[in-house]
């Protein structure tokens, strides 16, 4: 498929169908843009110390993240330069290496390989040459990021506009850092771009996530009712996105003179035995999270209270991980709290999920209604006109992501 | 429960149990919440190693508030994936006391092998369940539930009924 071609499948205000449904196209987005741009893979906090490390996946390559023994981040392909075989399989631990189980070619922390046996067998061998694949890392703000696209341009301008966002979200450790507190992890039969709108996506809160509102008590029913709350999305370049839905938690170290909510008081009473009431309040105002989705081009968002991670496995099949965070060294009855609110509206069994994934089965079953015109339609408040300006259910960022989506698909 | 009872033996046991899953495949969600002590946890764990649920993310971790609104949930037609549930079907086997019996509060455990249709599709969902049963008021009361999935740490997807 040449560039034109995809020129053609994205217009300003609609995409076509076949984004969700054509393989062909799905292996070029694995080609073009994950293994071309900077791929979120963990977060500092998953890898503290020298040989801590993770397994995970850059676009379908399978990687290993590490921090070696001069603790430096390390990404590196997880595959054995022999015979290919994976080097790790296990999903997280503390390694002083890694050992191929085929041939027992051994390699350091810092994938340089260290020893193969017989080595006699091999004439004008030079270890040096077969060390572990590296991907090139870097990190903001404790998000690590990889990629095999050695030529690309610096995170940091990557990132660009998304940064003071990504400041702001990790406002929620309270004055702690910000750690992760474990996942749920879950698959969708349908296309990876569906989970990414999603993420932007504000409209369809009351609809789809009724009996998630439901559930809660009126004032936070009330927190969560955004679609008339000033919020706005905003595109922040590269992809990336801003949808702010609850402007008053924009900013977790503002405000911190307001009355702390019904359903926190008991958590503030009992941290007042430990922290001064500044601390109190700062810790308290964080447990809920930002009331904004930063939605970064083109695996991870830093959605409220979460990190959503999407992994796309197929044309119509998707991994979504929603991770969970907390304060590092805070409160644990704050962090119980933050857990309890992640399982409420998280994972296979939350109360949003699923109804998430219902809808976006949805469009991919739909999608198969491909006659003309097969468009999705992401037009919702195009025409910035004074009225809309500020609207939280317009669908800039859907638009922003297809643009970048085109802009890689085209280079 | 008709008798009124002091102590629970292996056959009371496995009976309220099989009621339990009946009462689940079935949706009939309220007696299943008249089958709990107000004091009860219902748990399905992500780490199959965990004995304490709070100071960790699970699947769920519900006290008595929160199976109220999960059955809501379930039931009130608000939630599309529960609008089109899916039937289930699970048969509890292997059944072993891991306290002496007969008392007043024994745990049980057991395998699950549900089956879950939708759409076209089946799926299953293999289980390690630990039952503690408490006697209340001259009846069995459940007073936790943990589901251990063999496949806790995988991904799953989107579950419409209860496990």
């Amino acid at each position: 498929m040449t560039s034109r071609d995809f020129d053609a499948l994205v217009l300003p205000d609609r995409v076509h169908s076949s984004l969700y449904r054509d393989p062909a196209i799905f292996e070029e987005e694995m080609d073009r843009i994950f293994n071309r741009s900077w791929v979120w893979v963990a977060h500092e906090s998953d890898i503290p110390k020298a040989g801590d490390f993770l397994t995970t996946h850059v676009g379908r390559q399978p990687v290993i993240v590490n921090r070696d023994r001069k603790g430096d981040i390390r990404v590196m392909v997880n595959r054995c330069r022999h015979r290919g075989a994976t080097v790790c399989e296990a999903r997280r631990g503390n390694a002083a290496g890694f050992v191929c189980p085929y041939h027992a070619w051994t390699y350091s922390q810092d994938g340089s390989l260290r020893g193969v046996p017989l080595p006699k067998g091999y004439k004008d061998f030079d270890k040096a040459e077969y060390g572990l694949v590296q991907l090139r890392v870097e990190t903001y703000a404790g998000l690590v990021f990889a990629t095999f696209n050695h030529d690309i341009e610096p995170l940091d301008t990557f990132l660009g506009r998304a940064k003071p966002w990504i400041d702001l979200f990790m406002k929620q450790g309270g004055g702690f850092p910000v750690k992760t507190m474990g996942e749920h992890r879950f698959t969708f039969p349908g296309n990876w771009k569906i989970q990414l709108e999603n993420t932007t996506d504000a409209y369809h809160f009351p609809i789809v996530h009724k009996s998630f509102l439901t559930s809660l008590d009126n004032a936070t029913e009330d927190l969560f009712s955004f679609m008339d709350a000033g919020g706005y999305v905003e595109d922040l370049g590269n992809g990336h996105s801003v949808m702010v839905m609850i402007p008053e938690l924009v900013d977790l170290d503002d405000n911190l003179d307001a009355d702390i909510p019904d359903r926190f008081a008991d958590i503030a009473e009992e941290l007042r035995r430990d922290y001064p009431e500044e601390q109190v309040r700062k810790i308290v105002r964080a447990i809920g999270g930002s009331g904004f989705n930063l939605n970064l081009f083109p695996n991870l968002a830093c959605s409220m209270a979460f990190f959503r991670v999407l992994r796309p496995l197929a044309v119509d099949e998707t991994e979504i991980r929603h991770i969970a965070i907390g304060m590092d060294g805070g409160p644990d009855i704050a962090n119980r709290a933050r857990l309890r609110l992640h399982e409420h509206f998280q994972g296979p069994m939350g109360f949003g999920t699923p109804d998430d994934a219902e809808a976006w089965e949805r469009v991919q079953r739909g999608s198969a209604g491909s006659a003309d015109p097969a468009w999705i339609m992401v037009n919702r408040g195009e025409d910035k006109t004074a009225a809309n300006a500020g609207d939280v259910t317009a669908e800039t960022g859907m638009r922003a992501a297809y643009q970048m989506w085109k802009r890689m698909m085209s280079a | 429960m008709t008798r009124t009872i002091e102590t629970i033996t292996f056959e009371d046991a496995v009976r309220f149990i099989s009621l339990e899953a009946d009462c689940l495949d079935h949706r009939d969600y309220a007696t299943w919440l008249g089958l709990w002590a107000k004091d009860g946890i219902y748990a399905i764990p992500i780490d199959p190693d965990a004995e304490d649920f709070a100071d960790r993310l699970n699947y769920a971790y519900d006290d008595a508030a929160m199976r109220r609104m999960r059955v809501s949930r379930l039931t009130s037609g608000e939630s599309m994936s529960a609008r089109d549930a899916s039937n289930t079907l699970r048969s509890l086997s292997r059944f072993r006391m891991l306290d002496d019996e007969p008392a007043s509060d024994v745990r049980i455990r057991c395998a699950q092998h549900l089956v879950d249709y939708r759409r076209g599709a089946y799926r299953t969902y293999a289980a390690n369940v630990t039952y503690r049963l408490r006697v209340e008021d001259g009846g069995i009361r459940l007073a936790e539930k943990v589901v251990r999935l063999i496949n806790s740490t995988d991904a799953l997807a989107g579950m419409s009924f209860l496990l």
